[in-house]
């Protein structure tokens, strides 16, 4: 025995008996007992590995390396874009998505004749009441828009999973985008793919409504639109809420409208902030307008007068019952009807 | 981002199997926990521009000689000798190596009004090479300008005409080598350093001369004393070639070495998983190496063989030298070591190593039960340098199918040596003293060596003898998954599993092993600390 041998003695595998005569001394005498290594051991231990159908279980003396990024804000989404699968996805939104948001939502569409002669890309910036609001938007964009769409989406929700991030790059041409901070990446590949032709759908509210009411925007529907040029188209989504709200885990059938406003872009010199407030006020504008009519709605922004957005600043269940009522809820109208309502229950959900 | 370098693992709970080399199959063996596993560093980075190093080389060269320019004038006769098909292994892709070197060599010939230029197989006792595998080493440019006018030829050993004897070292050993080579001015000598045991002074001083050269360091006695082959400054092989080598120069033959360095970057992308640490296998990686095996298991050997000898390795030139043989080899084998080198702390009770389906002795044909043993006892065995990996009396178990089966154009003499002289004596002394004279100098096999593909009838003598230092040092070896009857005529013991061949391990080592296996590819080099 030489005298280095002595560090890598042979341990016994699991459930092998130990030779209780050789006592300890396994890795040099600091170590356990000098035990026999048996056949059976290798060949029970062989016959558990289900390696190489699975992946490899890792040495415990080897140290993990970071695993790659490849979900979240680092997923490449450049596949969803090449023609074939741009294919499979006009034929899924025509035939399959399209028409399930015409049963389930009984889209009313105003506006659009705002895009007429508008040339793209644009950037269609919406409220944000459902995770229904997406598909529901792109097959009610005018079909020269439609296909030729992509999505920015929360990268901690939508591509926080593999198999989230490919559904959502397939079937919306999503991307992901960081909604806490700023990121230098998602920016770059926002405005990359404006600058390519493609139209751009963004919330600028960074999340689902969780209570009916909307929420402050986020500047970079403004900022897109001051980098590249492109004009801001606002929409305003009214009645997804009762469709899917935050937290609902089941579909219900409603009437829903889609507004489009009139494609604005910065003024000279404005920065970022204010285009940015003014896409949310031509928002709220559009909002009021599906409550009321574009000729009240009119009156009211002239006067300074549009109900904001983010609606009153009071308690949840005053914020709850000043929810502007629906005379078309669903079916019966058990959510609607022309009362005052609870929402429904706002759960966790993003 | 750099290679990492190469590590010993310790074998725990997490560890999976680990992957054997078995012929032209694979097996995945679960090693006992406590056991190690001595992976090799990552391939080195490829020169980006081979061309310009070897421009470079050429006219800044090692040692105390003029660049190759400067040597090369009308007039004069160039010979230009080369390594033959035993490397690289396996062969790699287009262009070979030998060509790149060779054309700038030939077109500074041209330049210098050179005209009389021949090349050289430097086969030694080696088989010839065929004419696909000419051009797959040189070239076609290469091989349609010279091997037509009879300007590119195979050393032949046996060919008493074209041998020169230089003399005798002080230490007695006759120095004889190829005429050609002898009586040119200039004697440019092209190499491929794949392990630390090529190149020096034994391209020339072997690779060019006879069996009355040979038998001077391809003898029992100076393999065992040759610890390792690939640590020259404690080998008696290299050693006599040095001193042979020598005796060359002092003989007034100018020899310009051009030597290079090869990544080990062994097998294409479909065997990736064969070079990763099995912990790091990817999907692809897993799925590669399961298709592969079942498609493997289900393929005739003789079909399997094929496939794999049609495999070409994406090796890259990584370094070249040219000039004084010494002072070029010295930086070639640091290369080497650099590249391929392991601290291992401690030898070990059991040796466990996967042999491949190549071995430098059988490109484009079998691995017989004697080549089996030449490349573990006198390859892998040797990949050490201070100590051997295993202790002395240590056993060392080898993966390999060790089929009964030789390909009787290449190896006609060792159809003979398995039935007639391993069944009497498996001694390399014994057998050196009875029989290798009678092989060496049949005519049978001398005429099979000069005019066919055959290696020389003494041929599977010195593939017994590479395996002396192991046979002295080992208490036993083990064959796992090989035919038992080639594997007892060889004097091992066969085993039938990794567990079975542990058991039996256990018999001569005691109950309670250590135990290392040595995992290739790529190919590594253990400092035995």
């Amino acid at each position: 025995m030489s005298p280095g041998a002595t560090s890598n003695r042979l341990r016994p595998t699991r459930g092998v008996r130990s030779d209780a005569s050789l006592g300890t001394g396994l890795r040099g005498a600091a170590a356990g007992a000098l035990r026999r290594y048996t056949p059976s051991g290798i060949a029970s231990r062989a016959g558990r590995s289900r390696f190489p159908l699975a992946a490899p279980s890792w040495p415990k003396s080897i140290p993990r390396p970071p695993e790659e990024r490849d979900l979240g804000i680092d997923y490449d989404t450049s596949w969803s874009r090449k023609y074939p699968v741009r294919l499979a996805r006009a034929v899924l939104l025509d035939n399959v998505t399209r028409p399930l948001a015409h049963l389930v939502a009984s889209p009313e569409i105003r506006g659009d004749d705002h895009l007429v002669g508008v040339e793209g890309p644009v950037i269609f910036a919406s409220n944000h009441l459902s995770h229904v609001d997406t598909p529901l938007l792109l097959s009610c964009l005018p079909l020269r828009f439609r296909h030729r769409t992509v999505v920015a989406a929360a990268a901690d929700y939508f591509f926080d999973r593999r198999w989230k991030a490919d559904l959502s790059s397939f079937a919306l041409a999503a991307f992901p985008i960081d909604r806490s901070k700023v990121n230098r990446r998602s920016a770059e590949l926002a405005a990359d793919l404006l600058e390519d032709g493609w139209n751009l759908v963004i919330f600028p509210e960074g999340g689902r409504s969780p209570d009916g009411w909307g929420q402050e925007f986020h500047g970079g529907a403004a900022y897109l639109s001051s980098r590249t040029g492109r004009p801001v188209v606002p929409v305003h989504l009214d009645g997804t809420r009762h469709i899917l709200p935050k937290g609902g885990g089941t579909l219900r059938r409603t009437k829903t409208t889609i507004t489009f406003g009139v494609p604005i872009v910065p003024d000279e010199g404005e920065n970022a902030r204010r285009f940015s407030a003014r896409i949310e006020s031509a928002v709220a504008v559009l909002a009021d307008e599906a409550t009321t009519d574009w000729w009240t709605a009119r009156r009211q922004a002239a006067r300074g007068e549009t109900p904001a957005l983010q609606g009153p600043d009071v308690a949840p269940w005053r914020r709850a019952w000043a929810l502007p009522v629906r005379d078309d809820g669903p079916g019966d109208g058990a959510d609607g009807g022309g009362r005052n309502t609870w929402p429904r229950r706002s759960g966790s959900g993003r | 981002m750099s290679p990492r370098p190469g590590f010993v693992l310790d074998v725990d709970r997490s560890t999976p199997p680990t992957l054997f080399w078995h012929g032209e199959r694979f097996r995945l063996e679960r090693l006992p926990e406590g056991s190690r596993v001595i992976y090799a560093p990552e391939p080195v980075e490829a020169l980006s521009d081979p061309s310009t190093a070897i421009r470079h080389a050429l006219l800044h060269p090692l040692g105390d000689k003029d660049p190759l320019p400067a040597l090369l004038r009308p007039g004069m006769r160039l010979t230009i000798a080369f390594d033959d098909i035993s490397l690289p292994l396996p062969p790699m892709e287009r262009p070979d190596i030998r060509q790149l070197v060779i054309e700038q060599v030939l077109d500074l010939a041209a330049a210098a009004g050179v005209d009389d230029v021949e090349l050289i197989v430097a086969l030694a006792l080696h088989r010839r090479m065929t004419e696909a595998e000419l051009r797959h080493a040189l070239g076609d440019r290469i091989y349609d300008a010279f091997a037509p006018n009879g300007l590119l030829s195979q050393h032949d050993a046996e060919d008493a005409d074209a041998l020169t004897y230089i003399g005798q070292t002080d230490h007695g050993e006759d120095v004889e080598i190829n005429r050609r080579a002898a009586e040119s001015d200039l004697l440019v000598y092209v190499n491929i350093n794949l392990v630390a045991m090529d190149g020096g002074h034994k391209s020339v001083a072997t690779g060019l001369s006879s069996y009355r050269s040979l038998r001077h360091h391809h003898n029992p006695e100076t393999m065992q004393k040759s610890r390792s082959f690939m640590d020259q400054h404690r080998s008696e092989l290299h050693t006599s070639n040095w001193r042979m080598g020598r005796l060359i120069a002092e003989s007034g033959i100018d020899i310009f070495q051009i030597e290079t360095n090869l990544n080990t970057d062994t097998f294409p992308s479909q065997f990736a998983f064969l070079q990763k640490r099995e912990w790091e296998w990817s999907a692809r990686d897993r799925f590669s190496f399961l298709g592969v095996s079942k498609v493997l298991d289900r393929t005739p050997s003789k079909v399997a063989r094929n496939i794999f000898h049609t495999v070409k390795a994406p090796h890259r030139m990584t370094a070249v030298q040219a000039g004084e043989v010494e002072a070029v080899h010295a930086v070639t084998t640091q290369n080497v070591w650099d590249q391929q080198g392991v601290v291992v702390e401690g030898q070990t009770d059991i040796l466990t190593m996967g042999l491949p389906y190549i071995s430098p002795y059988n490109v484009n044909s079998i691995l017989n039960p004697i080549l089996v043993a030449c490349l573990g006892l006198g390859y892998f065995f040797n990949l050490y340098r201070n100590k051997p990996l295993v202790r002395e009396g240590g056993v060392l178990i080898m993966s390999h199918p060790t089929a009964w089966e030789f390909n009787p154009v290449h190896h006609p003499s060792y159809i003979d040596f398995f039935e007639q002289v391993l069944s009497e004596t498996t001694d390399p002394g014994e057998l050196s003293k009875h029989y290798e004279e009678a092989y060496a100098t049949d005519p049978w096999y001398v005429h099979l060596y000069r005019t066919g593909h055959a290696y020389h009838g003494v041929h599977p003598f010195y593939m017994w003898y590479w395996c002396a230092h192991a046979l002295q040092h080992l208490g036993a070896v083990i064959v796992v998954g090989g035919d038992p009857a080639a594997v007892r005529r060889l004097g091992f013991r066969p085993a039938s599993t990794m567990a079975d061949a542990l058991e039996l391990a256990k018999d001569v080592v005691g109950p309670s092993p250590t135990l290392t296996h040595l995992h290739a590819p790529p190919i590594l080099m253990a400092d035995v600390q």
